[in-house]
């Protein structure tokens, strides 16, 4: 078997909502560069609460990539409510599956939506529940 | 285009080694243990391997040990040393910070035996400086092990001074010549190398088989028990077929150095040369010390994994030091020794040419790796850092000399 599914291969090679979005409403970024993988998620939000556009950035691996790639469309016109929901299993599933050694991509991803979402609740002032955005995971996991 | 550019990883074996390898897997496949004509044409076979493999080297037939690797020899190098210093109360070894994984997790599983190791510095140019092994020898030293050729970067190590000062300092001396020996000439005798360790594969040979040489009158302590096959110190029916192969293989890499590093030569200054435009960039090692067919950069601002699965979509097989293609959470031991940080070791390619690379091959890998490195820094976060200046530079903008 390929390290890869065809999905991961298909979203790496053709990644959907690349780039970014001047003026976002809310723009999350995770990660380290020391750890080999950041990623950026911009948001478009308009004003019942909907996506109306997303678009990322990332530095990393093949699955980082598709990770970023499959989650900005999982979201992309949908509530706010929803993406926050967004889990990185429902990342991987979407994705086929992810190596074992990968699946830390996924949960970049989930994390770099939420911390997006965040940042939009922040500049706009509007309450939330810290407890819907637990702090991001350190990077002891994942180098030394 | 298919450019097949990764033969410090592994080489295709060659026509005329599987050729000479057939006739031992269906006319002479006797085993050479027994006493009856094929078992005895297959025992001629195999000693008449070891005789041609000794004399490749300069040494002789009763100090070749065959082995299934490079691994297996360095394995047994490094234990045997142990054992012998450990009988004398020595316990102390000496080698460098960017050896082979094959190296270095014998010593650490040394280490938790109660040996104490020494790993030199191997400096930004990735090359040892033999004064500070030197310095490093002490009266408890057993064993110096210092590899001829880096198998990432492709610098070559001073083997013959370190073999003389450990001779002069009377400590046993190996080298793991497994990325060194189809491309430098290689000496036991004059190099004062008293054991050395080959793997064919990485020369046109069979995968599986390869060779550790112990100078006459070093003890080797088993690895593999059983059978009394390589004068009981190594158990197990020979692999006659892949020794066969191998010797076939290393008597025509060897005849070849000269030719090869030519042709390789050239190629690798258009490869540095070419790559060098990239802006922030950097050849990893010395340029001069090294493997002509080993070419090393690191680029800022990407990962190597992405590269050289974009690069492989494009027909190029190249390989990467980043994390996700070591197969572990830290990017390559080889590209930190040399002093790289963490965050550009992770952008790390290696192209080493192979005998049937071309000069259009050549000039179709750089124009790949420049257009690739452009497109994934054109969504890299820690790109755009670099360049607003948010993160510091660890490259100059242009490394062209």
């Amino acid at each position: 078997m390929a390290l890869y599914s065809e999905k991961v291969m298909d979203h790496f090679r053709n990644p959907r909502n690349v780039g970014s979005i001047e003026n976002a409403d809310g723009v999350g970024e995770v990660g380290n560069p020391v750890c080999g993988d950041i990623m950026k998620i911009y948001l478009k939000i308009n004003d019942d609460q909907i996506i109306e556009d997303v678009k990322f950035e990332t530095f990393g691996c093949g699955s980082a990539i598709a990770s970023s790639s499959m989650s900005t469309e999982l979201i992309k016109g949908k509530p706010i409510s929803e993406a926050l929901k967004l889990t990185n299993k429902a990342v991987t599933e979407a994705l086929d599956g992810l190596p074992p050694h990968k699946l830390h991509c996924s949960v970049l991803a989930e994390e770099a939506i939420k911390s997006a979402v965040k940042d939009y609740y922040d500049k706009n002032g509007i309450e939330y529940d810290p407890a819907d955005f637990p702090e991001e995971h350190d990077c002891e996991h994942c180098c030394g | 285009m298919f450019v097949y550019a990764d033969n410090a990883a592994t080489t295709a074996v060659s026509k005329k080694v599987v050729e000479a390898m057939l006739p031992y897997y269906t006319e002479v496949y006797g085993n050479p243990s027994s006493l009856y004509t094929v078992g005895q044409k297959a025992k001629e076979a195999l000693e008449d391997a070891r005789e041609r493999v000794a004399k490749l080297i300069g040494a002789k037939p009763r100090e070749i040990y065959f082995t299934s690797g490079g691994s297996e020899a360095d394995n047994q190098a490094i234990i045997s040393a142990a054992r012998l210093g450990a009988k004398k109360g020595k316990k102390h070894i000496i080698s460098t910070k960017f050896e082979h994984h094959a190296v270095l997790h014998t010593l650490q599983a040394l280490e938790k035996e109660g040996f104490e190791i020494t790993l030199v510095d191997v400096h930004e140019n990735g090359v040892v400086v033999p004064s500070e092994i030197e310095a490093a020898i002490r009266e408890d030293t057993a064993l110096v092990t210092v590899m001829y050729a880096n198998n990432e970067i492709g610098t070559i190590q001073p083997i013959a001074e370190i073999g003389a000062i450990c001779k002069a300092k009377g400590v046993l001396f190996h080298t793991d010549a497994v990325q060194a020996i189809s491309h430098v000439h290689i000496n036991v005798v004059e190099q004062n190398i008293d054991m050395l360790s080959i793997s064919a594969h990485k020369f046109h040979g069979p995968k599986g088989v390869g060779v550790l040489y112990a100078r006459g009158g070093i003890v080797l302590t088993n690895v593999i028990n059983g059978g009394a096959q390589e004068r009981g110190k190594r158990a197990g029916t020979e692999n006659l077929a892949g020794i066969v192969g191998m010797t076939v293989a290393l008597e025509d890499a060897i005849a070849h150095i000269d030719e090869n590093n030519e042709k390789f030569a050239k190629l690798q200054d258009k490869l540095i040369d070419g790559l060098s435009k990239i802006p922030y960039s950097e050849l990893n090692g010395d340029r001069n010390s090294r493997v002509k067919s080993n070419v090393n950069f690191c680029f800022e601002g990407i990962e190597g994994e992405s590269l050289l699965l974009l690069l492989d979509d494009k027909g190029i097989s190249v390989s990467s030091g980043s994390a996700c293609t070591s197969g572990s959470l830290d990017p390559s031991h080889v590209l930190l020794a040399i002093g790289r940080p963490h965050e550009v070791a992770h952008g790390s390619l290696r192209i080493s040419l192979g005998e049937d690379v071309t000069e259009e091959q050549v000039d179709y890998i750089v124009k790949s790796v420049t257009e690739v490195v452009e497109y994934l820094r054109g969504f890299s976060p820690f790109w755009d850092d670099l360049v607003e200046g948010k993160r510091p530079h660890v490259f100059k903008e242009s490394s062209i000399a």
